[in-house]
C-alpha cells in the first residue's frame, strides 16, 4: 500500500507572527519557516505504517513555490521515500489544494493519505474533508489511532465527548491530530541520503487543475490590545458597570 | 528563560558569505556539501540541541554525575540523550566515511559542535573525546584495531577516553609513570590517572580508553611514554564483549563546574595488570598527542564561544525582562534594564566577542579543511601554517574571553545572577576549566610565541600581517563615520601587532624570558587583532550588502555596528598590550621571589 502524505510549508511554530503594515496578510519574509506541525505527525505515522509493514511506500506532496523543496527535504531526510512538489507562486487556498492532491492521488494510486487536521497558519481545518469528498473516500479526522487492519483502518478520533473509534474502508483519508504520535529526529545520515532520494516538480496546469482562488481576503489587522482596566470603589458601583457598561448582567 | 536557541542567522552569514562555503565544498570529499545540505544540517542540529541537550543543562548541573562502589551515574534524562545522539548519527559528524562516518568538513562541523557545547557543555565533552580517541586509532592504530573499535566509536555504540594526567603529571607530561610491561601480543597495564573524562559512565556498553605509560626499559623523558587501548571490556575476536578488564574507577571529582560531566580517577592493574593493546610504536606516545593537538585544542577552544553564546542569550532575555530604574532619558515608569546605558555596553560587548571568535573559528576551521584536503600541496602548507599558528589564539583566546562574558553574564543579572536558580552562575562555572585543561593558556601561550613564532622568525605571522593590510586598504576606501571609526581601530592594532611580532622575532633567542612574560598578553593581542580583522571583513560585506539592497537591513546595519563596537571597545586596547608585552617584562621578572 502506497501512503501519501501532503506536507505545508508554513510559519515556524516558535515564530511570533506580525501583520503586514497594509493589512493583507502576515510577515514572511526573513521568517523561519518549517513543515507544518499536523504534517510531521502525518509523515511519522506513514513511515511508522511502513516500518510495521503495512505500507510500501511513502510519498510526501507538497503545493506551492519552489522553496517548498525544503520542506519536502525535510520530509525525505525524515525518511519518506520520494516527493513532489506542484510549483506554483499563486496562491493556494484548501480547495485548490485539495484538488491538487486528489490529481496526484490518481496519478500516483496510494490507497491512503494522511494529511494534516489543519495548517497552523491559517487554521482551515478543510483540505483533508474536500480531499476525501473529490475522491469519494472514506475519511477519518483527528485521528489519534490509527490501526490498519486487512482492507479497513480503525481510527480512534478526537471528539468532544472524549474519544470514538471507528472502522473505515479503504482508500481512506486520515487526518492527524497532535496525540497520534511524536514524531522523531531527523538524523545525519538520513539528511545525507535525502538528497539522493526523488523529487519531481509538477506545475498546475500540467495536472489540469485550476487554482484561482475562489475567497477574497478583505483584511488581516493583530487582535486588539487589551486595555488597562478601572479600580471601582465599591461592589455597588462594579454592579452598576457590568450592568450597563460591559453588559454581562441584566 | 534558560531556553538555547542557535544563531543560525549569524552562523549561515559566517558560512556562506564571510568565509564563503565554496571555499571547502570544492575540496576532494566535500562535492557534495552545498548550501542547501548545509542549511538542513544546521537546521535539525539546532532543533535536536534545543529540545533535547539544552534541556538537560541546569538539571544536569544541580543532580551531578554520581560515583557508587565503582559505578558512575550520569545525571537524570543523560543517557536517553546520548542514545538519541548517537541513533541520530551526530557522533559520525566528522569522522571518515571509510569508517562510517559521514565525513562534513570541520567548517560545518564546527557549527554543529558549537550548538552541542553551547546547549550542554557537559554532555558535549562525551562525544568530544571519543572523537580524539577515535582519530588517534585512525592515525596510529593496525588494521585488526581500526576494525575492532572504530565502527563503534563512530556510530557512538562505546566512547572513548584520553588518559594523560597523573598527579605529578599535569602540564608536564614527561612525568608519567603509569607502567607498561610486555605480555605476548598485548601488554599489561599498572598505575592511576586522575582527570579522565568520561573516564566511567553509565552511557554506554563499553568504554575504550586510550592510556599514555612507560615501558620499564623506556628511555626517560617525553621520548620514553608510549599509547594504548585499554578497554573497559575486552572485544572478543567476533567483537562481542568479553571479561571486564582491569581498569576501575575509583573516584569521580567535586567540581567547580561541568558538573554532570564525571571526571574519573582510573585505576589500572591492581592484581595482575589491565590488558592494554600498543598504539603506533614504542614511546612514540607523546608524539601521537601532538599530532591530534591541534583538533582538541580547536575543539576546546569552542567551548569558550559556545558557553559565551549561551550567557549571552540568558542575558539578554533577562535584560529585555528584568524591570529597574526609570530611563535617564525621561519617562515616568520603570523600564527594561536593556535600555540603560551600561548594560547596552555590557550585551554590546558580549555580542562582539562572540560573533568575532564565531567569525574567527570558522576561518581557522577553513583553513584546516584545505590543509587536510588540497590538491595543491604548497596551498596545503600555507592553510596549514596559519592553522598551527591561530589554534592556540583559538584555545587561549576564546576560553579567556568566554570566563569574561560568561562574567558579564552573571553581572547583567545583578543579585540574581549570583544566585543559582537563574543558571546564569553555571555558564560561569563550566566555562572556568576551559582556560585550564588541554593546555592552559600559558601553555598555549608559550606554543604561540615559541614553536609557531619564535622558531621560525615570525614568517607565518608577517604573512598574516601582509594579509591583513589588505582588508585595511579596503576599509580605506569604504564611506561612512563608522568604517572611518573601523579602520582607525584596526590600523592601530595592525600596528600594535607587527611591532610586537618583530619585537618577540628579535628577542627570541636574546631573552626567552622576557619574551614570555608577555606571551600571554600578545596572545590576547593576536586574538583581539584577528578577531578584529574578521569584523573589519564582516562590515565591509554588510555594507556592500546594504547597498546592494536587502530585506534584512536590520541585520546587516547591526554587524556593522557591532564591529564597530569590537573596534572601540576591544581593539582600542591593542596599543596597551604591546607596552605590556614590550616593556612589561622587567616589572614582571624583576622582583626576588621573597619580595613577592
Amino acid at each position: 500500500m502506497k501512503v501519501m502524505v501532503p506536507v505545508k510549508r508554513v510559519v515556524d511554530y516558535n515564530v511570533k507572527v506580525r501583520v503586514k503594515s497594509d493589512g493583507t496578510g502576515v510577515e514572511t519574509a526573513n521568517v523561519k519557516m518549517s513543515m507544518n506541525p499536523f504534517d510531521e505527525i502525518g509523515i511519522e505515522e506513514a513511515l511508522r505504517l511502513k516500518e510495521a509493514g503495512a505500507a510500501t511506500e511513502v510519498i510526501a506532496v507538497s503545493c506551492g513555490t519552489a522553496a517548498c523543496q525544503e520542506t519536502l527535504r525535510t520530509a525525505l531526510a525524515l525518511g519518506a521515500d520520494r516527493a513532489i512538489l506542484v510549483e506554483t507562486d499563486a496562491e493556494l487556498q484548501p480547495l485548490a489544494v485539495a484538488k491538487l492532491i486528489r490529481a496526484l492521488v490518481e496519478k500516483e494510486q496510494p490507497r491512503l493519505a494522511i494529511v494534516g487536521k489543519q495548517a497552523i497558519d491559517d487554521d482551515c481545518n478543510q483540505t483533508g474533508q474536500m480531499l476525501s469528498a473529490l475522491l469519494g473516500w472514506s475519511q477519518a479526522t483527528f485521528a489519534s489511532k490509527v490501526k490498519v487492519e486487512g482492507d479497513k483502518l480503525v481510527v480512534t478520533r478526537e471528539v468532544d465527548g472524549g474519544l470514538e473509534t471507528v472502522s473505515i474502508s479503504l482508500p481512506a483519508v486520515v487526518t492527524t491530530d497532535l496525540r497520534l504520535n511524536e514524531p522523531r529526529y531527523v538524523t545525519l545520515p538520513n539528511i545525507m541520503k535525502a538528497k539522493k532520494k526523488p523529487l519531481e516538480v509538477l506545475k498546475p496546469d500540467a495536472l489540469g487543475v485550476d487554482v484561482t482562488p475562489r475567497l477574497i481576503t478583505l483584511k488581516v489587522s493583530d487582535p486588539p490590545t487589551r486595555k488597562a482596566g478601572v479600580k471601582v470603589p465599591d461592589a455597588k458601583t462594579l454592579v452598576e458597570k457590568l450592568k450597563n457598561e460591559a453588559k454581562v448582567i441584566s | 528563560m534558560n531556553q538555547y536557541t542557535a544563531p543560525l542567522r549569524d552562523m549561515r552569514f559566517v558560512l556562506k558569505e564571510l568565509v564563503g562555503l565554496e571555499k571547502v565544498s570544492g575540496l576532494p570529499g566535500c562535492e557534495e556539501v552545498n548550501a542547501e545540505l548545509v542549511d538542513q544540517i544546521l537546521d535539525e542540529s539546532a532543533r535536536f540541541c534545543a529540545e533535547v541537550i539544552a534541556p538537560l543543562n541546569r538539571t544536569g548541573d544541580a543532580e551531578g554525575s554520581r560515583w557508587e562502589d565503582g559505578k558512575v551515574f550520569t545525571p537524570k534524562g543523560f543517557k536517553d540523550a546520548y542514545r538519541q545522539f548517537a541513533e541520530g548519527g551526530w557522533n559520525a559528524l566528522q569522522s571518515p566515511p571509510e569508517h562510517g562516518g559521514q565525513g562534513l568538513p570541520k567548517l560545518v562541523a564546527t557549527l554543529v559542535m558549537e550548538m552541542w557545547k553551547s546547549s550542554n557543555m557537559a554532555f558535549s565533552l562525551c562525544p568530544m573525546l571519543t572523537t580524539g580517541a577515535i582519530e588517534a586509532l585512525i592515525l596510529r592504530g593496525t588494521d585488526a584495531q581500526k576494525k575492532t573499535y572504530l565502527p563503534k566509536m563512530v556510530d557512538g555504540t562505546w566512547t572513548g577516553t584520553m588518559n594523560l594526567t597523573e598527579s605529578q603529571a599535569g602540564s608536564d607530561l614527561a612525568l608519567v609513570r603509569t607502567r607498561a610491561d610486555r605480555e605476548g601480543d598485548h601488554y599489561r597495564i599498572r598505575g592511576q590517572k586522575i582527570f579522565i573524562t568520561y573516564g566511567e559512565h553509565d552511557l554506554t556498553e563499553n568504554i575504550i580508553h586510550l592510556v599514555l605509560a612507560r615501558l620499564p626499559d623506556a628511555p626517560p623523558g617525553v621520548r620514553g611514554i608510549s599509547l594504548f587501548i585499554v578497554p573497559k571490556f575486552l572485544v572478543n575476536a567476533d567483537g562481542s564483549l568479553g571479561a571486564r578488564n582491569e581498569v576501575h574507577c575509583a573516584s569521580i571529582e567535586h567540581k567547580l563546574g561541568i558538573h554532570a560531566s564525571p571526571t574519573a580517577v582510573l585505576v589500572y592493574g591492581e592484581k595482575d595488570g589491565a590488558i592494554g593493546y600498543l598504539v603506533g610504536e614504542e614511546n612514540r606516545g607523546l608524539e601521537y598527542m601532538f599530532i591530534m593537538m591541534n583538533a582538541a585544542r580547536f575543539a576546546v577552544g569552542l567551548e569558550g564561544l559556545a558557553i559565551a553564546d549561551r550567557a549571552y542569550q540568558q542575558a539578554l532575555g533577562y535584560a529585555r525582562e528584568r524591570i529597574q530604574s526609570r530611563d535617564l532619558g525621561g519617562g515616568p515608569q520603570s523600564v527594561p534594564i536593556v535600555r540603560h546605558p551600561d548594560v547596552r555596553r555590557m550585551l554590546m560587548g558580549m555580542k562582539a566577542n562572540i560573533e568575532a571568535m564565531r567569525a574567527l573559528g570558522c576561518t581557522v576551521a577553513a583553513s584546516m579543511d584545505i590543509a587536510h584536503r588540497h590538491p595543491d600541496k604548497a596551498e596545503r602548507q600555507k592553510h596549514q601554517a596559519f592553522a598551527d599558528l591561530m589554534i592556540p589564539v583559538v584555545k587561549g583566546w576564546f576560553t579567556e574571553t568566554g570566563v569574561e562574558v560568561a562574567s558579564t553574564g552573571v553581572q547583567i543579572h545583578g543579585g540574581m545572577g549570583y544566585i543559582e536558580e537563574t543558571g546564569a552562575a553555571q555558564h560561569l562555572r563550566d566555562a572556568r576549566i576551559t582556560t585550564i585543561y588541554e593546555g592552559t593558556t600559558a601553555i598555549q601561550s608559550n606554543d604561540l610565541v615559541g614553536r609557531k613564532l619564535g622558531r621560525e622568525g615570525g614568517v607565518t605571522a608577517k604573512a598574516l600581517v601582509h594579509e591583513m593590510r589588505q582588508t585595511e586598504a579596503a576599509l580605506a576606501k569604504a564611506q561612512g563615520e563608522d568604517m572611518v571609526a573601523i579602520k582607525a581601530a584596526f590600523s592601530a592594532g595592525l600596528t600594535a601587532f607587527a611591532d610586537c611580532v618583530d619585537w618577540i622575532a628579535a628577542n627570541f633567542d636574546k631573552d626567552v624570558k622576557a619574551v614570555h612574560a608577555g606571551s600571554v598578553p600578545f596572545l590576547k593581542l593576536t586574538g583581539i587583532v584577528a578577531g578584529g580583522w574578521q569584523m573589519a571583513r564582516a562590515a565591509l560585506i554588510a555594507q556592500q550588502q546594504l547597498a546592494r539592497g536587502t530585506d534584512e537591513r536590520a541585520f546587516y546595519e547591526g554587524k556593522i555596528v557591532t564591529a564597530r563596537y569590537f573596534s572601540e571597545h576591544v581593539l582600542s586596547q591593542a596599543g596597551g598590550l604591546r607596552t605590556a608585552i614590550m616593556l612589561g617584562s622587567r616589572a614582571v621578572l624583576a622582583l626576588a621571589e621573597e619580595q613577592l
